[in-house]
């Protein structure tokens, strides 16, 4: 049950998987004029706080950022700050992310200054959200969702205030140098694009013009330099590490057994793996496969880890097409070698475009709190109904032709595969593959894999077969209690509402 | 009978600033004037009165004119309305337009010959803008650089061209043609301000002097009397050999130039860069000037894409002697005028000399001494004609002594 | 479309301009700065994922086949960039295939025509183009300067070109993007292939705002086509053909400095201008085109920077050899490039991660948040005409005739220095007038005239008159080197026209700043 007004706006209910058709047109900013901007393109100015004055902030305002500082972001929480000095109340929070580092926007939410976070939450806001505690409902939205929700005009932002491992005067900003460098800044591309306002925050002020711009200083309105946007550490891990878990060592090389056997895995194919412990481990399966043969994948779709730019190097891999880098390697990789390409994720996950890349992918690998026995899939929330994840690309990303999420049967006792999810994320029909380290589901829409894979010695089982396997071994377990009450929505990346998160009863 | 169509200019694709002009008389029906213009919008209706103009000058009163107009300024047009009418009527009438303000000025004997440009005299398109380029001299070019069968349009463009180009400053030179059609030249140059006439194929005193009495004889009919300056070309074996008398043959002789190509031809050899075989005809030639107190000026440097060997050969020349060169390009003025220039070292010591020179002077010493060093006569004069230079060329100011010895002080 | 024009008024520079043109209201020019804006950008279409195949690939048969499905019929705008220059062989086939299908009473909006084009002049008279509103070049603008077309034509600048397709001025129904490189999704750049000129910026907007993109090439490589200058995710159709371009028509081999004697000695005037004015300086940046004289300000430019030692922050291109070398040789350390004039350039831009491509909407866009033009401390143009006023004119000759598009020169006035180095006449035809035949930009934002009898320093320019009071240099009042010109020239007579309009200038706002009249032939 899905509600058809959150927030005071309609929404439309979930149609089914490529069946809702757009019919409007694309949201139009107001058309500036450079008369109204400086004729030496200086448009640097004092404080934050002036800079959100001058853009007129006032009560019920969408504020926009993105998290490409990840939990070392410290520009976010500061505007919430000069918000509340200021006095102005009722904003709505558009996040590309949050972070445990954003807890202290709760005040916030408890004091009025901010009405509702709409964007993926992740641990303390997710909790708080979760327990009912905030005015508005959350909407969470895919990254792809995102770009189409402000694309369409479904989410009007006034003021986007974007951090900038370094920018010049003029505004132009990139992500490749400066103490906060993260590699890139594709998730702020529709933020300017869309914006009535835009300030450019950063650390590092360089001389005009600053190469590459990421940040297009021609959509930029003010410019603020402040001593630190972000703490390096938190932002960028020094590097990645494959698991050491001796399970999720299996399940990854099942999973890349599995991949080889059906033949997915071939010379020139794309493939994505994220930047987790067990995504590592697959890819670095799948390198040693590529080697071995003397394949190579045509491209890898980042988030980049040195491993994927390892595979870059080695000509394992020809192009990494990237809209987040998770280590210093990935973002030394960015700036110094012309296939590693910044890809904003306008580009690879917007639905409301003429196409996207995550439906040519061949190989995805992704990740689940649960799935369900019609292989539904479940992000956001846990089993216990705590809404504590994002979405991420994650649904932009089940439109790959194979996708397979490897994971384990259970963790801490707690089972994953379900008669039903706690919140569905991603419909079924979209979910090819689980891999678990007791075996294998295949969709059975997928009778090409299950026919490809009916002689294989891996362990292929139905789903309904390894729910069973988990049940025996950490026996049935209890509902949660929930309140009827709607605290957060999440929507499919079309737009719709697929489904809501409700209230937790401790 | 006469012939009854004449024509004269240039046309073509490539042809800017210039026209062609087909003229048939007939025994009736009027003037008709046909015009093809390329700015006939803003000036086919000038052009027209123009042509007009001319034939009633000429009292043509049936004629056909064609007029293929490539942007041709009012002189050029009129210049060669008359070269067709003269070709099918005999006159002496000049179709004069006013002689500008502007060319009202006069060279010196002495004055500074760094750089003359050529312009070829039957190509005006090169004319109105050789002037901005700031060479020492132009010289509108009757002989080598016209065809045989165009001299006399050539005329009357470069008379018009005296008259209302405006060279800014540059003296005003024609090299006319060997004898007898350089002395025909003549009427055409002398009563229009030239400057300096420079004589081909010069080989002895007596073309000078056949030269001079044709000029005088011009001048008597205008009330000239400003003498016409003039610099012999020197382009043969027996020129050479003669080139001290050429020198001394009259006061108007202010300069010898030397031709090469036409010398190493009468050689029987062929021109080189390193030039050992004109070297003996070079060095001749400067040894001649000085003793005549002229000066000796060099032939031109052919490689007009070379900027670099262009300055070599000035270097050369300078050290050899010669204080000037031909041009046949105008981007080699500016590298000629700094290679013949005198160095910045060369200008310190100069000043030095020279404020030695005037110290010793009002201190009433006969014998002028730098430091412990004794300066001779020859040295100093030498200085003197390096600061003055220096001042012609603007590279220090008239009043340099007071910073020279402000400069001493501090 | 509606009535050719209507309504005549004066505009802020006293020029008489319709109010409605091809059926649409339009705005006269309110003066430099006056014209805000107060309306929101132009919103395609949303479209959705659901309608494109899965596996990426837009590939269809044929061009015809595209703009079959692209749905092309009677009355659209279609829409094509001018990178491939002289050489383009795109923009005639889509009328080609237009004629052959019937339709009719198109309107062509190119970035630029060329002499190229003079093949699309049998569909203006048979009705299947009504007519063009872009850049005319030659034979195009001697036909719209004779009244021939039937609507009246739209000059814009580069970047109001932008503005005009940004702000819903210009709905484009098709764009067809030729490209020398492209992918089946169609992402597309111009980088590689046969066709290559570097970048396809003119393209962007077309790209981004029209409501079918069809991506033509004959270089179709595997995905992904990096870089993807044009963006595959706005494109509904591509199409491989045997050609888009003839190579030796898009690019020199490599562009030459002038040898003429009169326009070197106007480029080092400029350069030594600029040195005394003290605008070459370390970290300036200058904007100087591929025209001969263009590229020796340049050249003069590097020779002094050398000199000195000093370095330029950037260069704006289009971008060629010189600007190449300089760049390379460490004098210039960014060249923002808009298109590339020969090979160098071209190849520079595919290696060499400072040569940077950028569009109209970053470079000249004025209704954006700024663009880069305004930054440039120098930018040398050239002009047909300039008046005492220092009002100058780029698309109409003398005697009227429509024969240059704006380019992206109105945009560039916007320059912290503004230099117009051209002749003081041209084949007896004088530059300086009482009154421009079409005033393109107005005087206000011209700063110096550097003619090769003496340089006009701008009254409004105060700071560069008393920079340059004691300078070796000519400096004189504008009136009096229109005096000698006509000295020399004589003066001209004032041209006929008709009364009726062919064409109206656009300024960088949208608004008209003049309009071309029909030239009595």
């Amino acid at each position: 049950m899905v509600p058809t007004e959150i927030n005071g706006e309609e929404v439309i209910p979930f149609q089914g998987v490529g069946k809702h058709k757009p019919t409007g047109r694309k949201y139009a900013p107001p058309i500036p004029t450079a008369i109204d901007y400086p004729d030496d393109g200086n448009k640097v100015i004092g404080t934050l706080k002036e800079a959100l004055q001058k853009c007129g902030l006032k009560d019920g305002m969408t504020i926009s950022t993105h998290h490409h500082l990840r939990n070392g972001d410290l520009v976010s929480n500061t505007i919430f700050d000069a918000a509340a000095e200021m006095g102005v109340k009722d904003l709505v929070w558009f996040p590309s992310a949050s972070f445990p580092c954003h807890e202290p926007v709760i005040k916030y939410l408890e004091d009025g200054t901010v009405n509702r976070i709409e964007g993926s939450m992740n641990g303390p806001l997710g909790k708080f959200v979760s327990q009912g505690k905030m005015k508005g409902t959350a909407v969470l939205r895919s990254h792809g969702g995102r770009v189409q929700a402000i694309q369409d005009g479904e989410v009007k932002i006034d003021i986007a205030v974007l951090a900038a491992p370094s920018s010049d005067f003029f505004g132009n900003g990139n992500a490749s140098s400066g103490p906060s460098a993260c590699g890139v800044l594709g998730y702020a591309t529709t933020d300017f694009m869309y914006a009535d306002k835009v300030i450019v925050v950063t650390d590092n002020l360089v001389d005009f013009p600053n190469m590459p711009m990421e940040i297009q200083g021609n959509y930029v309105d003010f410019v603020v330099v402040i001593d630190k946007i972000g703490i390096p550490e938190k932002i960028v891990s020094g590097t990645t590490q494959i698991t050491k878990s001796p399970d999720r060592l299996l399940i990854a090389e099942l999973t890349a057994q599995f991949l080889q056997e059906s033949e997915i895995l071939k010379d020139g194919c794309y493939m994505q793996a994220g930047a987790g412990g067990t995504s590592l481990a697959i890819g670095h399966y799948i390198h040693q496969i590529l080697k071995e043969k003397g394949w190579k994948s045509k491209l890898g779709f980042g988030g980049s880890t040195k491993y994927m730019v390892q595979m870059l190097e080695e000509g394992t891999m020809e192009h990494i097409m990237d809209a987040q880098a998770f280590d210093l390697d990935a973002v030394a990789s960015i700036a110094n070698n012309k296939n590693h390409h910044q890809f904003p994720v306008f580009n690879a996950y917007n639905h409301h475009s003429k196409g996207n890349l995550t439906s040519m992918m061949d190989i995805m690998i992704l990740g689940a709190t649960e799935v369900d026995v019609n292989f539904n899939g479940n992000v956001a929330t846990h089993s216990d109904g705590y809404l504590l994840h994002g979405i991420g690309g994650w649904q932009n990303c089940l439109h790959a032709k194979n996708v397979i999420l490897p994971i384990p049967l259970f963790r801490d006792r707690i089972p994953v595969i379900k008669d039903e999810v706690t919140t569905i994320c991603g419909p079924g029909e979209m979910i090819d593959i689980i891999v678990t380290e007791r075996g294998i589901a295949i969709n059975p829409r997928r009778t090409d894999l299950i026919e490809k894979m009916k002689n294989s010695s891996l362990p292929v089982k139905t789903i309904e077969e390894l729910k069973a396997e988990a049940e025996a071994i950490c026996g049935p377990s209890q509902k949660p209690t929930i309140s009827d009450e709607v605290v957060a929505a999440i929507k499919w990346v079309d737009g719709t509402v697929i489904d809501v998160v409700r209230k937790v009863i401790d | 009978m006469s012939p009854k169509i004449a024509t004269a200019g240039n046309t073509g694709k490539k042809i800017r600033s210039d026209c062609f002009v087909t003229l048939e008389l007939k025994d009736k029906g009027g003037i008709q004037i046909e015009q093809k213009s390329k700015v006939e919008v803003l000036y086919g209706k000038a052009n027209i009165e123009l042509c007009k103009d001319v034939l009633s000058f000429y009292g043509i009163e049936n004629a056909q004119l064609t007029l293929d107009d490539k942007g041709a300024v009012s002189l050029i047009i009129a210049a060669r309305i008359e070269a067709v009418v003269k070709q099918l009527i005999d006159t002496d009438k000049e179709y004069l337009l006013d002689f500008i303000e502007e060319n009202k000025y006069f060279s010196e004997k002495d004055q500074l010959r760094f750089s003359r440009l050529y312009l070829p005299g039957n190509s005006p398109s090169m004319m109105l803008n050789a002037g901005i380029h700031d060479p020492n001299g132009i010289i509108l070019d009757l002989e080598d650089s016209v065809a045989f069968d165009r001299k006399k349009e050539a005329q009357l463009v470069v008379r018009n061209a005296l008259r209302g180009i405006n060279f800014y400053g540059a003296e005003r030179m024609v090299r006319i043609n060997q004898f007898p059609m350089g002395l025909e030249d003549l009427k055409y140059l002398v009563p229009h301000n030239v400057h300096m006439l420079l004589v081909p194929k010069c080989e002895g005193a007596e073309q000078i002097k056949e030269l001079e009495e044709k000029i005088v004889e011009i001048q008597k009919q205008h009330n000239i009397e400003r003498p016409v300056l003039l610099m012999p070309i020197i382009e043969s074996a027996l020129g050479v050999e003669k080139s001290f008398e050429i020198a001394t043959s009259s006061e108007n002789v202010v300069a010898l130039a030397i031709g090469l190509e036409d010398y190493t031809a009468d050689l029987g050899t062929r021109r080189t860069n390193e030039a050992i075989e004109s070297f003996y005809a070079r060095t001749r030639i400067v040894n001649a000037c000085k003793a005549a107190s002229i000066q000796a000026i060099d032939s031109v440097f052919s490689d007009v894409g070379d900027m670099d060997a262009l300055r070599e050969n000035v270097k050369v020349s300078k050290g050899l002697g010669f204080e000037g060169m031909g041009c046949i390009h105008p981007r080699q003025i500016k590298v000629i005028h700094e290679s013949f220039a005198p160095e910045t070292v060369e200008i310190e010591k100069a000043k030095k000399i020279v404020n030695a020179f005037i110290d010793a002077t009002e201190r009433g010493l006969g014998v002028v001494s730098l430091g412990t060093k004794m300066i001779d006569p020859p040295v100093v004069k030498r200085a003197e004609t390096t600061i003055n230079l220096a001042i012609n060329l603007g590279l220090i100011s008239e009043n340099w002594r007071e910073d020279f010895l402000n400069e001493q002080a501090s | 479309m509606g009535k050719k024009y209507a309504n005549l008024v004066k505009n802020a520079v006293g020029r008489m301009v319709p109010t409605e043109v091809n059926g649409q209201t339009q705005v006269p020019f309110q003066g430099v700065g006056k014209h805000k804006p107060n309306a929101r950008k132009y919103e395609p279409k949303i479209s959705s994922c659901a309608d494109f195949p899965e596996d990426g690939n837009k590939q269809v048969a044929s061009l015809k086949e595209a703009l079959i499905k692209a749905g092309l019929k009677d009355g659209m705008t279609i829409t094509t960039h001018h990178h491939f220059r002289n050489g383009d062989l795109v923009a005639n086939q889509i009328f080609d295939i237009a004629k052959e299908l019937g339709v009719k009473g198109l309107r062509w909006v190119p970035s630029a025509s060329f002499p190229c084009h003079e093949h699309l002049i049998q569909y203006l008279e048979d009705g299947t183009i009504h007519h063009i509103e872009g850049s005319m070049n030659g034979p195009l603008g001697r036909y719209a300067s004779y009244g021939k077309m039937k609507g009246m034509g739209v000059l814009r600048s580069h970047g109001g070109r932008y503005q005009a397709i940004q702000d819903g001025e210009l709905h484009i129904d098709i764009t067809v993007i030729g490209a020398a490189c492209a992918d089946m999704f169609g992402n597309a750049n111009g980088l590689f292939g046969p066709s290559a000129s570097g970048l396809l910026g003119f393209a962007l907007a077309d790209s981004q705002y029209a409501d079918k993109v069809i991506v033509v090439t004959d270089n179709m490589v595997p995905f992904p086509c990096s870089p993807w200058q044009i963006q595959g995710n706005y494109v509904d159709y591509t199409v491989q053909i045997d050609q888009v371009g003839v190579p030796e028509k898009i690019i020199s081999g490599t562009t030459q400095i002038t040898k003429s004697p009169d326009r070197l000695l106007l480029a080092e005037m400029t350069a030594q201008l600029c040195l005394e004015a003290g605008i070459i300086k370390d970290g300036f940046s200058f904007q100087s085109g591929a025209g001969g004289t263009s590229l020796a300000v340049g050249d003069y430019f590097a020779k002094i920077m050398r000199e000195k030692n000093i370095k330029a922050r950037f260069a704006r291109g289009g971008s060629n050899k010189y600007l190449v070398d300089m760049l390379n040789e460490g004098l210039i350390e960014y060249i923002l490039d808009g298109q590339t004039f020969d090979l160098d350039g071209v190849k520079s831009m595919g290696e060499n991660p400072n040569h940077v491509w950028t569009s109209p909407f970053t470079s000249y866009n004025y209704h954006g948040k700024g663009n880069f033009a305004g930054l440039v401390d120098v930018v040398i143009l050239g002009a047909t005409e300039v008046d005492v006023n220092f009002n100058a004119n780029v698309v109409t000759h003398s005697d009227g005739l429509l024969l240059h598009g704006i380019g992206g020169w109105q945009n560039c006035l916007f320059s912290k220095t503004v230099v117009l180095p051209i002749p003081l006449f041209r084949d007896r035809i004088p530059v300086i007038l009482d009154e421009v035949t079409t005033l393109c930009g107005p005087g206000e934002l011209i700063d110096v005239i550097v003619t090769e009898r003496g340089i006009a320093i701008n009254p409004k320019r105060k700071d560069l008159i008393e920079k340059l009071k004691d300078s070796n240099l000519p400096i004189k009042t504008i009136q009096e080197l229109k005096e000698e010109a006509e000295k020399i020239c004589g003066k001209p007579a004032k041209p006929e026209f008709d009364d009726e309009l062919v064409a109206v200038i656009k300024w960088v706002d949208g608004t008209i700043i003049d309009s071309v009249k029909k030239v009595k032939s």
